[in-house]
């Protein structure tokens, strides 16, 4: 049954999960309870030579409360789900908690575009490295994400952490996430954004620390190297 | 028009289906109007730099054609007196006057329209410029509707036809104060903002 | 000069101010059904080859040919078009509400027959121009049924040109139509009652006719502001929606879902009127809670207007915004519980027989029990961050879709064709017609659910494409193998349809023994419906009432002892 949902590597994606768990049993016993109530009925109730049907107009206060009271307990299972949705919506969406490294991701049509910020820490100097496609992250860090799009709307998408975002152009919106597994895990655009939008795939690279400060420091010394030859 | 038999037992159908139609048809235009001015205070809130675009209309335009509706609101009113008097002859001098007042409405937008494209204030000039033409320009057509329908009223009257259907006027009026109205919201959000 | 004033008018002999330029309300209903026919068995097709390259998305589908990327969006905007707008709206509300207003009131006709012709043939043109957008260089709209800009709001990004300017066209010309239709609906229903025919003697399906109608007038005229807003940034240069002259994308998604969410209602609230009014005939009961649900139905009605950014959750909107939204959408679930505990209430203690009627009203509900279900999940904001754009979306509004216009709008169309068409149906295909429709509903979209918990996005083309798509694959291929079986399971529709026409049984005037005016009037109902307007004794429920001798009491039936209690 939990194999339903793609395997969860995020910090967070416990607790998304949990409500679809909390909501699939709900609407369960309701299912089985409404559709079994008919189904019975259908027998019960069917027509028989000489039986007549039991005038009940549902007037009166008395009557009513035969629906009135299902009515309220879906009201109390309504505010209470709102209540437990809330908590774990404000983990997401909330503040986030503050980030051991932030990436630019741009969406254009049809592809992602990942910007580092470099040895300096810091965006929009030389240093900057830009993958295309791919992004590495170290596990068990916070990362933020500030999306931006060249051209329309797109999404980002990252299944096995429970996140997604559209990328709308003309905003910066930031969304994080803490990776628990390293690992690699696709990046889909989740928004119908032209011909390619089926084929826009990015990459998820879940590193170890000790691995992406290997793969950054190769990252960087490779621009260098690039930068060097350019001056030359 | 004598409702004699049992068919007809209801208050409700002594009001002239076409003015009950009226009314929907008005209930159904105002969230059109309403969409798109929400959209525009919205954006306009939102962002900076309309205030400046704003400033290049022309004002005096605007508020000569803030007076010309609200005085076509006055005359359709007096039309819908004489009609409902049934002296047929005054219905006409207003609903003529009514017409001509929108009739310059139109006249000085067109103006207004050709003076701000000449100093390069097109549609496609800027955010503020896309949702002055298409306020305006939407209200403008409905101003044309309405002119065709006093119109075709005014035409009756002078033929002595109006005889056979005077709510007509009424039911045209309520839409035609439903034009004026447009208006009013329209002009302080454009050109007083 | 008394209302009979209309009888006054004798029916029409030419062909074409007969069958085509006929201001009959009976005649216009047909032509509606005519065409949102014709676009259903279009709309299949689109779904068909959808399926299809959804299950063998490298190979090609079978019957057509390689399906490209540009033609696929092309046909995942057309389906959600034609579908929405083209049949759900016109079966529903035109086809039904045309036909039976005036029936079920006591009137002659429509409060303005001409304007109802001119709806038709508004809509006809709508038909026209969404036909020719297919077929304009650069191809039909493929930015989706949702048409987001800047995707839609500059033909650089979809390399369509003319057929998305067509495309906002047809809309426009659908919701002229239906605003048309509404005005007249709504006028008649207020103006032209018969005697005795109060507010709460109303069938159900009328009341729902008139939410459904003031819910659409008060909720697209929005979207028809945004829609010329769409087409001049298209067409004339200016940037409403788009960032770089200042616009604001989001703008467009806010007007659409105003109405988008709604629209929803208008769709579902008919079906609802049809299946309490089947339901009622074929338990020999009354509604349970008649003006109970036509008060939820309401609150709905009002509530729907509160919910719209369910859909822009996750689209940028702050979300400091999308809990409130998510409180009042999940309050949807109280309205519509009260509603279906009602129409599970109305079956307790009747003497159910399922006719084929009976069955696809009673499916009805079963499946929109499960649609509204699962709507649950998608509700929840937090959980839409993971289903958001997926296939569980698809699932869900395919099954309250389905739940009002496929099951629903097939009780009616089998409960009325008496009415209409003076013959009946063939019972026997009728209900194996519903089995296997049934069947195949579950079998289609209940997996269906599966794919979106899986994380399959909407409107992609190749999901083999992603590695963590690819287990998902033997199940795409059954979705669509039960798909297809759905789609040719209608044939038997068809043919009986068309049969029963020509060569149905000769119906009587009231072959189920219903209460309501349609029944009482000859099948079909002459030109102007009633030899006589009749006069309304009762509500349109009374079936077995206690020391009645039938265990049905038409509203028309004066009964000498109780005829002023009754009254």
């Amino acid at each position: 049954m939990s194999s339903w949902l793609p395997r969860n590597v995020s910090t967070f994606g416990g607790d998304v999960d949990g409500i679809f768990w909390l909501i699939f049993y709900m609407t369960a016993a309701w299912f089985v309870l409404t559709e079994g109530l008919i189904v019975y009925f259908a027998f019960r109730f069917r027509r028989r030579v000489g039986r007549r049907a039991a005038y009940v107009t549902g007037s009166g206060w008395k009557q009513l409360s035969w629906v009135l009271v299902p009515v309220a307990v879906v009201i109390v299972l309504d505010v209470f789900l709102d209540l437990r949705g809330a908590e774990v919506w404000a983990r997401i969406k909330g503040q986030p908690p503050p980030p051991a490294l932030v990436v630019r991701g741009t969406g254009k049509q049809f592809n992602w575009e990942f910007t580092f910020p470099g040895r300096d820490g810091s965006f929009d100097t030389p240093d900057d490295l830009h993958v295309e496609n791919n992004l590495h992250v170290p596990a068990g860090k916070v990362i933020h994400v500030v999306l931006t799009s060249k051209d329309v709307i797109h999404s980002f998408f990252l299944p096995h952490l429970r996140l997604k975002q559209d990328v709308v152009p003309g905003r910066q919106i930031t969304v994080w996430f803490e990776a628990t597994q390293p690992g690699e895990y696709e990046i889909p655009c989740a928004e119908l954004c032209g011909f390619g939008h089926s084929g826009m795939k990015g990459m998820l690279y879940v590193h170890t620390q000790q691995d992406f400060d290997k793969w950054l420091a190769e990252r960087l010394a490779e621009t260098d190297a690039l930068a060097a030859r350019k001056q030359r | 028009m004598v409702k004699t038999d049992v068919m007809t037992p209801f208050v409700e159908a002594a009001t002239p289906p076409g003015k009950t139609g009226l009314w929907w048809f008005l209930a159904s235009e105002i969230p059109v109007f309403g969409g798109l001015i929400a959209s525009y205070v919205v954006l306009r809130l939102g962002s900076s730099g309309w205030a400046e675009a704003a400033s290049h209309l022309n004002f005096s335009y605007a508020l000569i054609n803030t007076f010309l509706l609200l005085t076509s609101s006055m005359t359709i009113v007096m039309a819908h007196a004489a009609a409902r008097d049934r002296s047929f002859g005054r219905a006409s001098l207003f609903l003529g006057a009514t017409v001509l007042l929108g009739a310059g409405f139109l006249g000085i937008k067109a103006l207004e329209y050709s003076g701000e494209i000449a100093h390069g204030f097109t549609p496609a000039a800027g955010i503020f410029w896309s949702f002055y033409y298409a306020m305006t320009g939407l209200h403008a057509l409905h101003v044309l509707v309405g002119i065709v329908a006093n119109l075709t009223l005014w035409i009756d009257a002078v033929r002595g036809r109006l005889a056979r259907h005077p709510h007509r006027v009424e039911v045209a009026g309520l839409y035609w104060h439903f034009v004026d109205i447009v208006w009013i919201f329209l002009f302080p959000l454009i050109y007083l903002s | 000069m008394s209302r009979d004033f209309h009888s006054v008018h004798s029916e029409p002999s030419g062909f074409l101010r007969r069958y085509v330029f006929s201001t009959d309300h009976k005649v216009i209903a047909k032509q509606y059904l005519a065409l949102s026919m014709f676009w259903g068995l279009f709309g299949g097709a689109t779904a068909y080859l959808i399926r299809w390259q959804l299950a063998r998305p490298e190979a090609e589908v079978p019957g057509w040919g390689y399906v490209s990327p540009d033609v696929y969006n092309a046909l995942v905007t057309m389906h959600g078009t034609i579908m929405v707008f083209f049949v759900a709206m016109p079966f529903l509300l035109a086809v039904f509400g045309n036909f039976l207003i005036p029936l079920m009131i006591g009137a002659r006709d429509m409060a303005f027959p001409r304007l109802n012709m001119l709806s038709v043939w508004v809509f006809f043109l709508a038909s026209v121009t969404l036909l020719a957008s297919i077929f304009v260089p650069g191809g039909p709209a493929s930015a989706g049924w949702t048409g987001y800009p800047p995707l839609s709001a500059k033909p650089e990004y979809t390399g369509v040109d003319w057929g998305l300017n067509l495309w906002i066209l047809a809309l426009a010309l659908e919701f002229a139509s239906f605003l048309l239709g509404g005005i007249n609906f709504l006028t008649t229903v207020m103006n032209l009652r018969a005697p005795g025919m109060t507010f709460f003697r109303l069938p159900m399906l009328v009341w729902m006719q008139l939410i459904a109608a003031v819910v659409f007038m008060i909720s697209v005229g929005p979207l028809i502001a945004g829609a010329v807003m769409l087409l001049l940034d298209r067409i004339a240069g200016t940037t409403f929606y788009l960032p770089e002259g200042g616009g604001e994308p989001l703008l467009w998604q806010h007007l659409f879902w105003f109405f988008g969410h709604p629209e929803v209602y208008v769709i579902l609230l008919p079906a609802f009127g049809i299946i309490l009014d089947v339901m009622s005939v074929f338990s020999r009961k009354p509604v349970f809670g008649y003006r109970p649900i036509i008060y939820a139905s309401l609150v709905a009605g009002f509530l729907s207007f509160v919910v719209w950014a369910h859909h822009q959750y996750i689209s940028g909107l702050d979300p400091r915004l999308a809990m409130p939204f998510s409180v009042t959408t999940i309050l949807i679930s109280v309205p519509f519980s009260f509603v279906v505990f009602s129409m599970i209430a109305t079956l307790w203690g009747g003497s159910i027989q399922f006719t084929t009627p009976m069955l696809f009203a009673v499916g009805s509900l079963g499946v929109f029990i499960f649609g509204g279900l699962t709507g649950i999940f998608n509700g929840s904001a937090p959980f839409d961050i993971y289903i958001h754009d997926t296939y569980f979306v698809v699932a869900h509004f395919h099954s309250t879709l389905i739940s009002a216009v496929f099951f629903g709008g097939l009780a009616g169309l089998y409960f009325w064709f008496p009415k209409m068409f003076g013959r009946m149906m063939n019972e026997t295909l009728g209900k194996i017609h519903f089995w296997l429709t049934f069947a195949c509903f579950i079998l289609v979209f209940g997996p269906m659910h599966l794919l979106g918990l899986g994380g399959m996005m909407r409107r992609i083309a190749n999901p083999l494409q992603y590695d963590f798509l690819k287990p998902l694959e033997p199940l795409n291929l059954f979705i669509t193998i039960a798909a297809t079986v759905l789609i040719l399971s209608q044939v038997i529709f068809v043919v009986n349809f068309v049969v029963s026409l020509v060569r149905g049984k000769a119906a009587a005037s009231n072959p189920w023994k219903a209460n309501t005016l349609e029944w009482a009037t000859a099948s079909p109902p002459p030109h102007e419906n009633f030899e006589k307007i009749p006069s309304v004794y009762r509500g349109p429920y009374e079936y077995s009432v206690p020391g009645a001798s039938d265990d049905w009491l038409p509203q028309d039936r004066p009964l000498a002892d109780a005829g002023a209690a009754a009254r």
